[in-house]
């Protein structure tokens, strides 16, 4: 590091208004993006206290089934479901740029790595609505 | 500040594999439990059934995968976030603490709950 860059730094401070990111739709698709991990660690909150009252007895079961029926439980797991979703295509959508396969020493598309997150994601899908169901 | 910290690459790892297995597991879960089930959209399924799935040693170990990983996803995310969004680079270590601590806490109690169905 050399030494002025302190001082550099000081001086070019540029002001950013703290709403930055409602100025353009690709910023707040951004922020939207990192916004779903609340919506993330909500779910699977949810899903723990499902597990517990499964665990507690049909009693407890079944009263957490009536809350799951309150309307703003429905309201919160709505929007989460919305944005779990977006998590996911988003997610899978960058996995090209992370996953660099390569076949006889030829890059796999992205299209083709991509596809194959799509097709493990309804296969996961598929298997996990039929143990439960 | 140039620190290094090593705990970095394994902090991004968690973030990785949380994202990837929450992506993978929660929307069908959330769809099914969050929204199916309580409309009625479909039967709720019965007790029994249900008690024997979260009795079994996969289910659980799927469970706690699935929840501290994506907790650490959801710690290592919103940390940023909340700090560039919020412009809090003075508070970064109070946020960094809140985020990586709500993970901690919430992955014991994930992992005492699981460990405690019978």
């Amino acid at each position: 590091m050399t030494e002025y860059t302190g001082l550099y730094q000081r001086l070019y401070r540029t002001r950013v208004p703290i709403l930055w990111w409602l100025r353009r739709r690709s910023y707040l698709a951004f922020v939207v993006r990192e916004l779903s991990s609340v919506f993330v660690a909500w779910a699977v909150v949810f899903l723990l206290l499902l597990a517990h009252a499964v665990a507690s007895g049909p009693r407890q079961y079944q009263s957490f089934l009536a809350w799951s029926a309150a309307p703003w439980v429905l309201t919160v797991n709505a929007v989460a479901l919305a944005l779990v979703v977006y998590h996911a295509v988003t997610w899978f959508n960058v996995a090209p740029q992370a996953l660099v396969l390569r076949v006889r020493g030829r890059r796999v598309p992205a299209r083709v790595v991509a596809g194959l997150h799509y097709g493990l994601w309804a296969l996961v899908s598929a298997v996990v609505a039929w143990i439960v169901i | 500040m140039t620190t290094r910290r090593p705990v970095e690459p394994v902090l991004w790892l968690a973030f990785s594999a949380g994202g990837m297995l929450s992506a993978l597991l929660v929307p069908v879960l959330l769809l099914l439990f969050g929204l199916a089930f309580p409309l009625g959209l479909l039967p709720a399924p019965d007790h029994a059934h249900l008690h024997a799935l979260v009795r079994s040693p996969v289910t659980r170990l799927v469970l706690l995968a699935l929840t501290v990983l994506a907790l650490f996803h959801a710690a290592h995310r919103l940390r940023y976030t909340v700090r560039d969004g919020l412009q809090l680079k003075r508070l970064e270590r109070l946020v960094d603490a809140l985020c990586y601590g709500g993970a901690v806490a919430g992955s014991a109690l994930a992992a005492y709950l699981l460990a405690t169905i019978s």
